[in-house]
């Protein structure tokens, strides 16, 4: 058999290794932001986890995703790392 | 004789070879040559001892010939002023007048005969210039060279580039030959494959085409498929993320489909024709190898279903009457169109003893209403692939698609009282708050309907959609081919 040369069918992506956002040590003021992804019970989910951020003393900042098909705005992306320390996302229904 | 080196920087160069009776004739004239211009590089193409009266340059790999695009031998070539590195004149075989004027040497060549014909370069040897391109052309893809050992088919399989059947491996030949076929520069971006979001050569289309399968011919259809699959409104991040089971499946309407053969007649849906299925292979590919979108990773499909390995089919456009999809997207019969609509597995209508539309209308519409779940109302489109004894039934009593289309969306109305959670005893359903409404089936643009398959069978079929329908997720997305490539 001779040797054969064939051509990258893939996207050849080397990531980009990017560092943790500094954890937090306490949530007592932090601010955190609750994303909705639009799928059906996620807002009662992030209810919940609102009423256990706030007893923890957090300030809770809800958004919600137009569709739970696409990938979040990037304005609203912005947004949420402008606004608050900390983000959950509420991904399942 | 040297190794062979970039040596462009002198303004004259000769490519010779031995099997060549002008080339022997016209050596003796070298050392006059090298003499005139100061420097003379002389590429021999099959034995660099010859001639062995000056240094040469062994060009047995072809490369200076081929990137000089050497015709006949011998052929000299002048460099332009100021810049050796290109030579934009030159002169082939042997005629000496010629040679003394391009040369601007006076008595050259005295003794030899005032004209002969140069022989073949071996650039052009049968089979030469595909493999001298392949060899030395530069492609944005990385090249991987296979150990001799190793099983060039085995090795796609080990570096996961494979849907689990086999492909054809893509040699920098095959590729070079999918590439003529594209009408477009391989450098072109098209666009950014999700779910990675990666900028997509055509040469990368090019690469898993041939992987496919894919003919040279096919390959305008598939960067076709490409560009429509990355139209927002088509969402192709979304459905190849999503639990449920659809995937991109490919209609092709107008003359394209019948120039590379596709199959809108018996068994069109299934196996056995090259183009329906390589061409919705490929861009299954294109999404897993460029976009990364692996099964069990991003693809979260809880089943999948059999067309993520290939869905694609033409439509039977022989009745002049019937406007075809494309047609019902505003294009005109003799477009070439791809269209792709985001469907899950096929599901058979029988209908055997309807002879009136009518009674057929009412047999599709309540198979239609049971894709996804009979009481799930305006969720997801469909396609109604009807096929031609039913379209036979339709059109003896005169009706057309338009008709057929009203008569379906006034059958599929059905009051929210009987949709809503727990009617019938059945929990799943609408919303409580719609119980008081009429509900459509399909939204207004979400049910299209398409002819093909085999004479014989009163057997039509249904495409049901994802569950994501309309501007909350896909819609059914239709792209013309491009001129030039049609």
């Amino acid at each position: 058999m001779t040797s054969t040369t064939l051509l990258d069918p893939t996207a050849e992506l080397q990531p980009v290794e990017r560092q943790l956002t500094p954890r937090l040590a306490s949530l007592a003021g932090a601010t955190v932001g609750l994303l909705d992804i639009s799928k059906p019970r996620g807002r009662e989910f992030l209810d919940e986890v609102e009423f256990l951020l706030a007893e923890e003393g957090a300030t809770v900042k809800r958004y919600s995703k137009p569709t739970f098909t696409r990938v979040a705005p990037r304005p609203l992306l912005q947004q949420i790392s402008a606004d608050c320390d900390a983000v959950v996302e509420a991904l399942a229904d | 004789m040297t190794a062979i080196e970039p040596a462009l920087n002198a303004r004259y160069a000769l490519v010779v070879k031995k099997d060549c009776p002008t080339c022997e004739l016209i050596a003796p004239l070298i050392p006059e040559l090298v003499g005139a211009f100061g420097g003379l590089h002389v590429y021999v193409q099959d034995d660099p001892a010859f001639p062995d009266i000056c240094d040469t340059i062994d060009d047995r790999e072809l490369e200076f010939s081929w990137r000089q695009e050497i015709e006949i031998v011998p052929t000299l070539l002048r460099g332009s002023e100021g810049d050796g590195s290109q030579f934009d004149e030159r002169i082939m075989g042997w005629d000496r007048a010629e040679w003394r004027e391009f040369t601007g040497i006076g008595g050259l060549g005295e003794s030899l005969p005032s004209h002969r014909p140069g022989c073949g370069s071996l650039t052009l040897a049968p089979g030469m210039p595909e493999r001298l391109a392949a060899r030395h052309t530069e492609f944005g893809a990385r090249r991987i060279a296979l150990a001799s050992a190793e099983d060039d088919m085995e090795s796609c399989f080990e570096r996961g580039w494979t849907d689990g059947l086999p492909v054809v491996p893509p040699t920098p030949e095959r590729v070079l030959r999918m590439l003529a076929g594209a009408g477009r520069e391989a450098d072109e971006i098209i666009g950014s494959i999700p779910p990675d979001r990666v900028p997509c050569s055509i040469e990368k289309l090019a690469i898993n085409a041939i992987m496919a399968g894919c003919k040279p011919e096919y390959f305008p259809l598939v960067i076709t498929a490409v560009e429509a699959a990355l139209e927002d409104r088509f969402c192709m991040h979304g459905l190849l993320c999503t639990t449920y089971f659809s995937s991109p499946v490919v209609i092709v309407n107008g003359p394209a489909a019948q120039h590379v053969g596709m199959n809108s007649g018996i068994n069109a849906l299934g196996q056995g024709n090259r183009a329906n299925a390589t061409i919705g292979r490929a861009l299954q590919l294109i999404i897993r190898n460029v976009g990364g979108g692996l099964p069990g990773g991003i693809d979260r499909a809880a089943m999948g279903n059999p067309g993520k390995y290939t869905y694609c089919f033409a439509e039977d456009e022989s009745d002049p009457d019937w406007p075809s999809l494309a047609m019902d997207r505003g294009f005109a019969r003799e477009d070439s169109v791809v269209s792709l609509f985001a469907g899950e597995g096929l599901q058979a209508i029988v209908d055997q003893q309807s002879r009136t539309p009518e009674s057929l209308a009412g047999s599709f519409a309540a198979s239609l209403r049971t894709v996804a779940h009979y009481k799930l109302f305006g969720l997801c489109d469909a396609i109604l692939v009807v096929s031609p004894e039913h379209h036979r039934v339709l059109r003896e009593a005169g009706w057309t698609k338009g008709t057929l289309r009203e008569e379906l969306y006034r059958l599929l109305r059905v009051p929210g009282q009987n949709l809503v959670r727990g009617a019938g005893g059945v929990a799943e359903g609408m919303p409580a708050r719609l119980a008081d409404r009429n509900l459509d089936k399909y939204r207004r643009d979400g049910l299209h309907i398409v002819s093909l398959g085999g004479r014989a069978g009163m057997f039509s079929a249904i495409i049901g959609g994802w569950v994501a329908a309309g501007e909350r997720g896909s819609q059914l997305v239709s792209r013309k081919l491009e001129e030039e490539s049609a």
